[in-house]
């Protein structure tokens, strides 16, 4: 019996099941400039994508093309495989909530949860129970009858969720939805949206400016710029190998060496460094011998040692600050490369005298064709 | 500063507000309780005479039925020209601005006769209607209420339209998204969310509308003729062709309270509507 219980809790949560979202080479014109050019992503059921980027990278317009506000110049946009770009926003079952919320000010908790489910002419008994449902769901059942302006910025946050979950929407879309909440709040509702997010098994897309947030909330990434995505995969796989030097430079921290192609041996490339040391790399197939790359290593694969090798290079150290139970050095290489180095809280430090700088053991720097623009 | 000086700055504007209007509006008040035209025996002989009479009743009553029929046009007229401007992109909002000003910064009595020509047996509406073929006789616009109020639809629009534009700029553009995404069709977020959070632009635009019409002497003389009487007309009649001041300021007092009644009752409405939405 014990059981059956359970089963009906969930499936009193239970939404009908996952949709697949795909986009299709859609691109968005605002007069003469594409703000989104050609982007293609498949999303799969249940999964939370975040576009990351920069402001007026897109990743707004592309949300609002999903939503419905924007008409794309051309390409398409499947639910289930089904195209709706030819449905009004009102006929999407989208559900979005914004980054400031957008309640409704001269209704109540409880109507502003319930607006979409009366604009779908659901049942008065079927309505109050939702709502009381949702309510409880985002633990705001206490506040049916405050306004929005009686809340703080984490509740309404939390009522703008249960007003776009009422409606059992087919996709769930987050614009921002955690910028304006202040740093200790936004952990606690990414935790929480994540985890309405699992227990409702909603396919949902976050748009972010925050690295930190869609690394932690997403099940992948598409990084975004000038429109274009430049990279759609898992927070692990962007961190760890970014595909190109926009995302190797907007993901976390890194160091950029310049070098040269000395020999391409099957799977291992050497690059000779312009600091003055010979490391070896995985072959690239867009890299040829001889010529002009770049090296991309994050400051916790470098170490740092006082015995010259081949592959060490010369260093002078600057600054070393403690950063909780790590060191972050500071150094500067002979062709006058700042470099930053995060190492552990070390007994004993590196000695003082010369300084040499090398990949960790497990480092697995990229490399990067050296363009000139 | 101290507080003491801080009021004194509002004496000059209290010394004009005293002598030019609070003096006046009571020396308006003594006036009426007299009984002749020149003013020396004093009596409620004018009241009597003014609220005896049926035909001041329906002076006022159609006084203020002029104010309602004028604030019902403009916000048929004005409400969905304020939606349109809203959506507008930004330069053609700029074009929108200035025509919908452009009748203030013209003087009433040049507007007024502009509705003369309008109007009139010969007027522009006339012949187009009938080279149209829509009518066959010239309909007859001016000295008839229709035409007041069609003067005076267009004469006090701006009155409606920059409070409810001022408000309605104001909305948050995301709520007519958010309540798209819900499902709701067009015109439920119109009714449901729109004219709500509108209602003090509305509320503004109608007080002003109204009080401004029913005392547009001008309008009201010009294109309704001698044959339709508002108070505005009945007490120039009475102060300056008939010389009779104490009546005059009877009708005066009876046009100031009863515009004043609708005008609060109105501002009334408006205040409990927008209560919740100020925060």
């Amino acid at each position: 019996m014990k059981s059956t219980s359970q089963n009906t809790t969930a499936a009193s949560l239970s939404q009908p099941a996952a949709r697949t979202l795909d986009v299709e080479e859609l691109s968005v014109r605002y007069g003469a400039s594409l703000a989104v050019d050609g982007v293609s992503l498949a999303i799969e059921p249940g999964e939370v994508v975040a576009l990351l980027g920069p402001s007026g990278c897109g990743k707004t317009t592309l949300l609002r093309v999903i939503a419905g506000f924007v008409r794309q110049a051309s390409g398409r946009v499947r639910v289930d495989g089904t195209p709706i770009d030819h449905l009004p926003a009102n006929r999407r079952n989208i559900g979005i909530v914004f980054q400031n919320y957008a309640l409704f000010p001269h209704m109540t908790v409880a109507e502003n949860v319930a607006y979409g489910l009366r604009a779908r002419g659901v049942a008065s008994a079927e309505i109050q129970s939702r709502i009381g449902r949702f309510l409880d769901i985002v633990q705001l059942g206490a506040f049916r009858e405050r306004l929005p302006r009686q809340l703080s910025g984490g509740q309404q946050q939390r009522v703008a969720l249960a007003r776009a979950l009422a409606v059992e929407p087919s996709i769930l879309l987050l614009d921002e939805p955690f910028a304006a909440l202040d740093r200790n709040l936004r952990l606690d509702m990414q935790i929480e949206v994540k985890r309405l997010q699992r227990t409702l098994g909603l396919t949902t897309i976050l748009v972010t400016h925050d690295q930190d947030e869609a690394m932690s909330v997403a099940d992948r990434i598409a990084v975004m710029n000038k429109g274009k995505v430049e990279q759609f995969d898992t927070p692990v796989a962007i961190y760890d190998r970014p595909q190109t030097l926009f995302v190797n430079g907007f993901i976390g921290t890194t160091n950029l060496l310049n070098g040269k192609v000395a020999a391409i041996d099957g799977g291992s490339t050497k690059v000779k460094l312009d600091a003055g040391a010979t490391v070896t790399l995985l072959t690239r197939p867009d890299i040829r011998p001889g010529s002009s790359v770049l090296l991309s290593v994050r400051p916790e694969q470098l170490t740092l040692s006082s015995t010259p090798s081949p592959s060490a290079w010369r260093v002078e150290p600057g600054l070393s600050l403690p950063l909780g139970a790590q060191l972050v050095h500071e150094a500067r290489t002979i062709d006058g490369a700042n470099l930053k180095i995060v190492e552990p809280r070390r007994a004993a430090p590196v000695e003082s005298g010369r300084i040499y700088c090398t990949l960790a053991s497990d480092a697995h720097p990229s490399l990067f064709p050296h363009s000139t623009s | 500063m101290t507080k003491a000086a801080e009021w004194q700055l509002a004496l000059p504007l209290a010394l004009c507000f005293v002598s030019l209007f609070l003096a006046p509006l009571l020396l308006l008040i003594g006036v009426s309780f007299f009984d002749d035209d020149k003013i020396t025996q004093p009596g409620f002989g004018q009241w009597v005479k003014f609220f005896g009479d049926p035909f001041s009743y329906k002076v006022i009553v159609d006084t203020l039925l002029l104010g309602v029929k004028t604030v019902c046009a403009t916000v048929l007229l004005g409400y969905p020209l304020a939606l349109v401007y809203l959506d507008a992109p930004p330069r053609l909002q700029k074009v929108l601005i200035f025509i919908i000003v452009m009748p203030l910064l013209l003087s009433v009595v040049v507007r007024t006769f502009a509705w003369i020509v309008m109007l009139g047996r010969d007027g522009v509406i006339n012949q187009l209607l009938l080279s149209l073929g829509i009518i066959s006789e010239p309909l007859r616009l001016l000295q008839t209420e229709l035409g007041l109020v069609i003067s005076l639809t267009q004469i006090e629009m701006p009155l409606m339209l920059l409070p409810l534009i001022s408000v309605m700029s104001r909305l948050d553009p995301n709520l007519r998204d958010a309540s798209a995404a819900l499902g709701a069709s067009r015109w439920r977020t119109l009714f449901t969310v729109i004219v709500p959070l509108s209602m003090p632009g509305l509320v503004a635009g109608c007080l002003l509308v109204f009080a401004s019409s029913t005392t547009a002497f001008i309008s009201q003389t010009v294109i309704g003729g001698v044959r339709l009487i508002y108070l505005p007309l009945l007490i120039w009649q009475q102060s300056l062709v008939v010389f009779n001041w104490p009546f005059a300021a009877v009708a005066s007092i009876a046009l100031l309270v009863s515009v004043l009644t609708v005008v609060s009752a109105l501002s009334w409405l408006g205040r409990r509507s927008s209560g919740h939405l100020q925060g």
